[in-house]
């Protein structure tokens, strides 16, 4: 299975803003029969500045769901997440907040 | 084109390539053991701290899927790092927090076995660990 395509949520929460992402990711080990897949970074910005950055291994489930909380911001915030993965393949989504 | 359109435009070139060589930890994330990975991230001396929560189920039916949400109340938290103590390598994910975001993550993880569960917390300079043991009845690390 190669890596597909993001779905990103992000509204108001709480005064907070909550992110829920999925990344479709096989997430293999090198003890698969597909072998070592993985991503290995994760950057969430909000309006252009970067607020996450995550490092992760191949034990993150296969297709990673990720719920991140960013203090305060606004609907129409710009929130936009990407990934980078162990054979340099990467992608990224972008969205309001609703 | 003008001057400034060429330098955009080397400068869009330059940024892809940036984006894939982002940082990685190989040392912490290669440790075979939770002792090594906690001493890869610098957390060797971690204090125990009542102020990180772990939700997480006591007993997973599925170790590849197994959800766990972390968050600290630890004032200045910068970042969050989950350790899996049995899994062939422990590392599983280290968070940093910057301005505006609350130090809180949930996520899912693959569990070989029943295991601790490590989640540290960075703050001021220091490490401080909450330990959680979550049983696995089918593991989720091979296939």
């Amino acid at each position: 299975m190669a890596a597909g395509p993001m779905k990103m949520r992000a509204t108001i929460a709480g005064g907070n803003t909550e992110v829920r992402v999925l990344m479709s990711h096989p997430m293999t080990t090198a003890q698969m029969k597909e072998g070592l897949h993985h991503i290995r970074n994760v950057v969430v910005k909000q309006n252009g500045k970067t607020v996450i950055e995550a490092e992760i291994s191949q034990a993150v489930s296969r297709n990673p769901v990720f719920s991140f909380r960013l203090k305060g911001g606004a609907k129409g915030d710009k929130i936009e997440v990407s990934w980078v993965d162990n054979k340099g393949e990467s992608n990224q989504i972008e969205s309001a907040v609703a | 084109m003008t001057r400034r359109s060429v330098l955009a435009f080397l400068g869009l070139l330059l940024a892809k390539p940036l984006s894939v060589l982002a940082a990685w930890n190989e040392q912490a994330f290669g440790a075979k053991t939770a002792a090594d990975a906690l001493q890869g991230i610098g957390a060797s001396g971690a204090a125990a701290s009542r102020d990180i929560v772990i939700e997480a189920p006591q007993i997973a039916e599925n170790g590849a899927v197994v959800p766990i949400e972390i968050s600290s109340n630890i004032p200045g938290t910068t970042a969050l790092a989950v350790v899996i103590e049995k899994n062939p390598f422990p590392l599983t994910g280290r968070f940093e927090f910057k301005e505006g975001a609350a130090p809180f993550v949930k996520l899912n993880v693959k569990m070989g076995e029943t295991s601790d569960v490590r989640v540290i917390a960075e703050a001021g300079g220091r490490s401080y660990v909450a330990t959680r043991e979550i049983k696995v009845t089918i593991g989720g690390c091979g296939g």
